[in-house]
């Protein structure tokens, strides 16, 4: 390995050290973030204090660090449920998009029913579209055993590319053909106010019902993995797919139940996004959005724990506003992503480092193997 | 379609083929080391980012302009390529998560839409460009001519690096090296191999080989820097390696196949022939793909597969 240094594995981590690394990186990630304000001509204290405020203290803030954290939630969970048995659904944006476009889809032909009934079915179109979305990447993998990183992330643009064909393109259902601008000017049908979904409000303060539902699913999904045999087989699957097979799990229908589950999740992202916030199909918004993305570096940030991922998509759709409140020359494009990239690279080492043990190499042969100490500190060396 | 279409689509296919090329060729000698990068697009968009920079901001003769640039965006892929090397070789992090961490933090609107707007180099004509050479003055032959000699400089060196890295493979010590590293790392380290530095070097060549692929479309393709501008060329280019069966001859003519994919919605529309929707011709290669991906995975084609058996998994003496 890498100089004089030996890195093994810890056979447990202390519980402090669990908390104490998190926090550490991402001070040091601030610290590089910081650097590189600084080397592009910014002070980062006065960036920190605005973003700082951008997110949380100034008025009404909070309620759109809610507004971005809703979809995370979503999409967060959705990587975070998937990743968990190591079956990589990259495919949440492109699941988020088929979301919505089901539950906008669902919104509009039972606009006259009674409001409750009309928010639940927009739910349940909206996980319905995506879960099916999903199933594309799940069932390759299953049965012919398809990469399914590349083919979900490949049915990104392609959802993508059929939510602009049915607004911009064609004579669609999605489409407000009802004004003589609308031939510009293309948007999509606008839902019934009844189809918006209430939000909590205290004071000045909204939190969106799909906050409240993905918390709800959140709390689910942990029951889920903790304590079921479901979830117990997923974990099996995880840690080794040659035991899951041995001890008779079904291994292929736990890929399409789990990407099935997955995929619902980001598209309830998908109903959100109409029935909380757009009422209408927008597909450049929810392209330049990129929640499907960020859920990734949400759920990696989680370390794919459910419960962590509801604090994790607050703190990423804080982020993510101040990026927008204070998008400008002192605030560029990108960066929000750049830190993003940041936080997500120390919090990963950081993470692998509370399993290691750092120690420098013992000259003296400590396990009678076949890679005595000593060998590998010459292997060091070469 | 008469024989003018013909040609301009497989003129555009090389155009739009050439940074699968470069970034294929490079994420294969990363994976044949063992290591798998899935933060291409990331490394593309940075190579595309820097690349453009040093062409708007150096006044020098263009020649000298675009191989500054040229280089510029093998730093910036080796770079991140550096990174994703450290966490995952050293520190083990998990290969996917990285490579999507690079991707994240590298593409759009990560670090190379922020460069883009703090250099303030966005929507403006590049002021240098590759040209298309007349190769050995025999561009005017029929059919051949404008394929195959009226590239530009870029093609032409795309072409050689493919010699090169076929010689590098399979014809040379370290080629044998670096194969036995993606097959059995533990052989190969008892070989007394340095597993640790071949897969350091290749993660950070495929790097390079990445940039370069970004900057073929700021220097060569179209130069002008857009956010995002390689759209998932650099994924592509991931998937291209797995059905070319990890070889390199296999990778160039699914890079062209890709790039006639790539070309055709564009040359048609030109000649104002639509017979399906734009939409359909954007997303057609990424359709392809996922058919692609899928008939490599069919028993008859495993059976074929190359995959280093080793790909994605840390190596460790005192684990085994």
């Amino acid at each position: 390995m890498t100089g004089p240094f030996k890195i093994e594995r810890r056979l447990d981590t202390p519980k402090w050290l669990k908390v104490a690394v998190p926090i550490a990186s991402i001070f040091l990630a601030a610290i590089i973030v910081g650097i590189l304000l600084l080397a592009t001509g910014h002070n980062p204290f006065t960036t920190y204090h605005q973003m700082y405020s951008a997110s949380v203290t100034a008025d009404g803030a909070l309620s759109s660090t809610f507004v971005y954290a809703t979809p995370m939630l979503f999409t967060g969970l959705c990587a975070a449920f998937a990743f968990r048995m190591r079956t990589w659904n990259i495919g949440g944006e492109g699941q988020l998009y088929m979301g919505a476009v089901g539950a906008s889809a669902t919104g509009l032909v039972l606009g006259d029913w009674p409001r409750p009934l009309l928010i639940i079915a927009m739910i349940l179109g909206g996980a319905f579209a995506g879960m099916l979305w999903a199933e594309i990447p799940a069932l390759l993998r299953a049965y012919l055993r398809t990469n399914e990183i590349l083919t979900s992330l490949m049915l990104n643009y392609v959802a993508g590319f059929f939510m602009y064909y049915l607004i911009y393109d064609s004579d669609s259902y999605w489409r407000d053909l009802s004004t003589p601008g609308a031939s510009v000017f293309p948007t999509g049908k606008s839902l019934v106010p009844s189809a918006s979904w209430p939000g909590i409000t205290i004071g000045s303060f909204t939190i969106p019902m799909g906050f409240v539902l993905g918390v709800g699913l959140a709390v689910a999904l942990l029951g889920l993995i903790r304590s079921t045999r479901y979830g117990f087989e997923m974990r099996v699957m995880g840690d080794s797919p040659q035991a899951a097979n041995y001890s008779g799990i079904r291994t292929k229908r736990k890929i399409l139940s789990v990407m099935a589950i997955s995929g619902g999740i980001a598209g309830i992202a998908g109903s959100s996004q109409i029935g909380d916030f757009g009422h209408v199909l927008d597909p450049r918004g929810l392209e330049q959005a990129q929640y499907g993305y960020t859920g990734i570096v949400v759920a990696a940030l989680a370390l794919y724990n459910p419960l962590a991922v509801v604090l994790v998509s607050l703190l990423i759709g804080g982020l993510t506003n101040a990026g927008f409140a204070l998008e400008g020359p002192s605030f560029p494009t990108g960066l929000v992503g750049t830190m993003e990239g940041i936080i997500l690279f120390t919090v990963l080492g950081g993470e692998i480092l509370a399993r290691y043990r750092i120690g420098l190499h013992h000259r003296a042969p400590t396990t009678v193997g076949q890679a005595p100490a000593s060998v590998t500190a010459t292997g060091a060396a070469s | 379609m008469n024989s003018n279409i013909i040609i301009a689509v497989v003129v555009s296919a090389i155009a739009f083929g050439t940074p699968l090329v470069l970034a294929g060729l490079g994420e294969l000698l990363t994976e044949r080391s063992g290591v798998l990068n899935l933060g291409v697009e990331g490394m593309m968009l940075m190579g595309a980012v820097c690349a453009f920079f040093v062409s708007q901001k150096l006044h020098w003769s263009s020649a000298l302009v675009l191989l500054m640039a040229v280089l510029a965006s093998m730093v910036a892929g080796a770079a991140m390529a550096l990174i994703h090397a450290f966490l995952t070789i050293t520190i083990r992090v998990n290969q996917i998560v990285s490579g999507l961490a690079i991707t994240i933090f590298a593409g759009i609107i990560g670090l190379s839409t922020y460069l883009g707007e703090v250099w303030n180099i966005g929507g403006v004509a590049g002021l240098h460009q590759f040209n298309s050479v007349n190769l050995l003055g025999l561009k005017n032959l029929p059919i051949v001519g404008p394929i195959i000699f009226n590239e530009d400089a870029f093609v032409y060196g795309s072409w050689v690096l493919v010699a090169i890295v076929m010689f590098y493979l399979y014809r040379t010590r370290p080629g044998l090296y670096l194969r036995a590293v993606g097959e059995n790392p533990a052989a190969a380290d008892a070989m007394g191999i340095n597993v640790t530095a071949y897969r350091y070097t290749h993660t950070i060549i495929g790097g390079m080989l990445a940039g370069l692929g970004g900057a073929y479309f700021t220097l060569a393709l179209a130069p002008i820097w857009t956010d995002g501008l390689t759209s998932g060329d650099g994924w592509i280019a991931i998937a291209l390696v797995i059905f070319a069966f990890w070889r390199p001859d296999l990778l160039v003519l699914g890079a062209y196949l890709f790039g006639i994919f790539s070309a055709l919605g564009p040359t048609l529309q030109t000649r104002n022939i639509t017979v399906l929707p734009s939409e359909f011709y954007s997303a057609l290669p990424f359709l392809m793909t996922v058919i692609a991906l899928a008939a490599a995975s069919t028993s008859w084609a495993n059976r074929r597969v190359g995959t280093p058996a080793s790909l994605g998994i840390p190596y460790t003496r005192e684990e085994g």
